[in-house]
């Protein structure tokens, strides 16, 4: 495993997270690198450390989220940070407010940090130009979502000890998912080879201008990959048009059991959730050796946390003495 | 109308209509153009106008501004558009039907026409909706509306997705002698994308507007154009392919007109870089390759006419996240400096040609009067200083809009005074 403390102390990540595009390989690696000594905080019986004491943290959910809300929840709660969650139903998003106008009242009530969740790409970044406190996108839009990418990233190179020269395919609705987008950038940045495959209806027109090659057929995917990183197919893009029918698009693209027997290589299965069992994936791919589906949710903690720490101030080569309760 | 007699001394003529470029003299008396010579005195009483170093071209016009009265006053009213029109060096625009009400009945039309009569700033003419509340259902009573003074038909910002009811458009729009006035987007491949399809939209993750989106219609038009004889007038165009259309379309002797806006000369889809609603119209910015077939389309004259498409909003509306900002950037106070540096100076556009794409192509487009200083004619004159150098400051516009994304442009060359009628509306 890597060791913490080997970079050095001038890695920032600056004021904000906003997605993986803006960062260099060696931020990122300074995330995952921080979020090793973190894990073992959420192995202890107190689950709790003081390192961000008296900071206050607004999680603020203009879309539904469970996973990456609560994720990010429990990393602040078990760095000691003080929470609040804002959801757009029942708050003054749903009276008409505009995301300025929050933004500004929220800093009014002086906040140190804003994660984010918002429908619109570039709102993230829209916030983070006009809010001193730090801002962590939690999603925005069809753009970026770079925690998500950063605990696939920590999953994948806690099995296979390097991202570089991995072969890594995105599965599925390229066009919508800023999971691939965060994603893509990551694994370009830190050296694996990256394709992408699905319905040409839903890769945008451009992808392989950044870099990725595609793969119209699954069973091509994964004979090349090392990699599948299987992403949700929102429901919603059936009406849309995208793709005929659920049956199909399973039929066609599918990540089955029996496709994966076919595999050439060892292949590690992700999906950033949740599932559609027996659309994109099949309930025995999911549940079965290839997938690493609840590590990465598990390494979401520590990915947060590490996020949590380094715009607080805290630098890799302090994490681990962070941990133990001393000033961070 | 003014009664107040006028010379512009010293300036050098640029009138192609006439074939003049020259330092002559010109007299305005009574509301038009009395005299065009060389050493005229001034007559007793007359105002004299030192024009040294400048010149002076008949009054540039817009064929294409959204002055947002009635209903969205908040952004611009048909005044202060008039007016920031005057200070941009137009006399006169034509002010799009897709406003709250929609342009679309007679009396919707004169109140335009007396409400731009009052402005005293350039010359209003107002153009009518194509359908009934610009549904795209039925045809606006096209005959009345041209009564009342419509100078053209649109259905712009909404695209007509009914080819029969465009052809229908076109046929019977003939016999009152305007044009139809299209803005070509086929919505169904346009869907809700808000930038550019292609690299940038890729990448920011935000839903495109793919060039097929435009050139459908652009071809729809001119094949519907070709096929009842009709006129057409095709707005903003962006994409290469929808150039070289409309270039093969005019070699075939189909009478269509199109316009190119200032942004598309000048930018592309990578001003949206950082989310800025500033760089969000419809139809987008384009690629390197599209921008350059613009400028080429303009410069050869494929492209009649320079339009703006000024599209003001207020800065809380452009003011949020990228998908969620409206479309349009405000165009009447920055395109004769950006047009002035980019292309006249630099080289590529000389006067006459800039004087024909901003004065006589748009009058000849949609029927006015002007684009010449012919004696007898209208005394509508801009005078422009080509020496001038400035920064946009969009702080100063006196539109009632900011949303640019040139503020911060240094550029050389502005209208220093703008004549309507033989009255001055405006002076630097």
């Amino acid at each position: 495993m890597m060791a913490a403390g080997t970079r050095p102390d001038a890695i920032s990540l600056g004021k904000d997270l906003i997605g993986l595009e803006g960062l260099s390989a060696e931020q990122i690696l300074a995330i995952l690198d921080t979020a090793e000594p973190f894990k073992e905080i959420s192995e202890r019986r107190i689950k709790k450390v003081p390192v961000l004491r008296g900071k206050t943290i607004v999680n603020l959910f203009f879309e539904p989220s469970t996973r990456t809300r609560v994720s990010f929840e429990f990393a602040e709660k078990r760095l000691s940070a003080d929470t609040v969650n804002i959801a757009s139903s029942g708050s003054s998003v749903q009276k008409g407010e505009t995301l300025v106008d929050t933004a500004r009242n929220l800093e009014a009530m002086r906040i140190d940090m804003v994660v984010m969740r918002h429908g619109a790409s570039g709102a993230a970044r829209f916030l983070a130009e006009r809010i001193p406190s730090n801002v962590i996108n939690a999603g925005d839009g069809s753009h970026e979502h770079p925690t998500q990418a950063l605990l696939d990233l920590l999953t994948i190179r806690d099995h296979r000890g390097t991202i570089a020269g991995l072969k890594v395919c995105i599965v599925g609705d390229i066009l919508h998912s800023r999971v691939a987008r965060s994603n893509i950038f990551g694994l370009l940045k830190l050296g694996a080879e990256v394709a992408v495959c699905g319905p040409m209806t839903l890769l945008p027109s451009g992808i392989d201008a950044l870099g990725v090659r595609v793969f119209r057929r699954v069973e091509e995917a994964i004979e090349w990959a090392d990699v599948l990183n299987v992403l949700r197919l929102q429901l919603e893009r059936m009406k849309g048009g995208f793709v005929p029918s659920l049956r199909e698009y399973n039929r066609f693209f599918g990540v089955t059991s029996a496709r994966l027997a076919r595999a050439p290589r060892e292949i590690l299965v992700l999906h950033p959730g949740p599932m559609n069992r027996g659309v994109e994936i099949d309930s025995d791919v999911a549940d079965g050796p290839h997938s690493v589906i609840l590590e990465q949710v598990t390494n979401g903690v520590a990915v947060r946390m590490a996020v949590l720490y380094l715009l607080a101030g805290g630098t890799p080569e302090r994490a681990e003495a962070a941990k133990q309760g001393e000033a961070g | 109308m003014s009664n107040e007699r006028v010379l512009l001394a010293g300036g050098r003529v640029v009138d192609p209509a006439q074939g003049i470029d020259a330092g002559v003299d010109l007299l305005l008396a009574e509301g038009r153009v009395a005299r065009l010579e060389e050493g005229l005195e001034a007559p007793e009483g007359a105002r004299v106008i030192d024009c040294t170093g400048l010149v002076i071209v008949p009054g540039l016009i817009d064929i294409h501004v959204h002055l947002r009265e009635p209903g969205g006053e908040h952004k611009e009213t048909i005044a202060t558009g008039a007016a920031a029109a005057a200070a941009g060096g137009f006399t006169a625009v034509c002010a799009m039907p897709n406003t709250d009400p929609v342009i679309d009945s007679p009396a919707t039309v004169g109140f335009v026409a007396a409400a731009g009569r009052a402005a005293g700033g350039a010359r209003v003419y107002p153009t009518g909706a194509l359908s009934i509340g610009q549904k795209g259902e039925r045809l606006t009573e096209i005959g009345e509306l041209v009564e009342a003074g419509a100078v053209a038909i649109t259905d712009d910002g909404h695209p007509v997705m009914d080819s029969g009811l465009m052809r229908m458009a076109i046929e019977y729009a003939e016999a009152f002698g305007v044009p139809v006035a299209d803005h070509p987007e086929d919505v169904g491949l346009s869907r809700n994308g808000v930038m550019n399809e292609g690299l940038v939209s890729a990448r920011l993750g935000l839903p495109g507007k793919p060039n097929a989106s435009e050139d459908v219609h652009i071809m729809r038009e001119l094949l519907l154009a070709e096929h009842t004889g009709g006129r057409i007038h095709l707005q903003h165009v962006s994409t290469r392919r929808g150039v070289e259309a409309i270039r093969q379309a005019k070699a075939r002797g189909v009478r269509v007109t199109a316009e190119a806006s200032p942004h598309h000369l000048l930018l592309t889809d990578e001003a949206v870089e950082g989310y800025r609603t500033d760089a969000k119209m419809n139809p987008p910015l384009r690629t390197e390759e599209d921008r350059l077939a613009v400028v080429e389309g303009l410069l050869d004259g494929t492209l009649d006419t320079l339009a703006t498409d000024h599209a003001p909003h207020h800065y809380d509306e452009k003011e949020q996240a990228f998908a969620d900002a409206p479309f349009g950037i405000v165009g009447l106070e920055t395109a004769l400096g950006l047009v002035l540096m980019h292309f006249v100076h630099e080289g590529s556009m000389d006067w006459a040609t800039l004087v024909d794409r901003m004065s006589v192509a748009p009058a000849r487009a949609f029927g006015l009067p002007g684009g010449t200083l012919a004696v007898g004619g209208p005394a509508d004159v801009t005078v422009i200083d080509p020496a001038l150098e400035w920064t946009v400051d969009p702080e100063a516009f006196v539109s009632r809009s900011r949303n640019t994304p040139f503020g911060g442009w240094r550029l050389k060359g502005r209208a220093v005074r703008t004549i309507v009628g033989g009255r001055e509306v405006w002076a630097l």
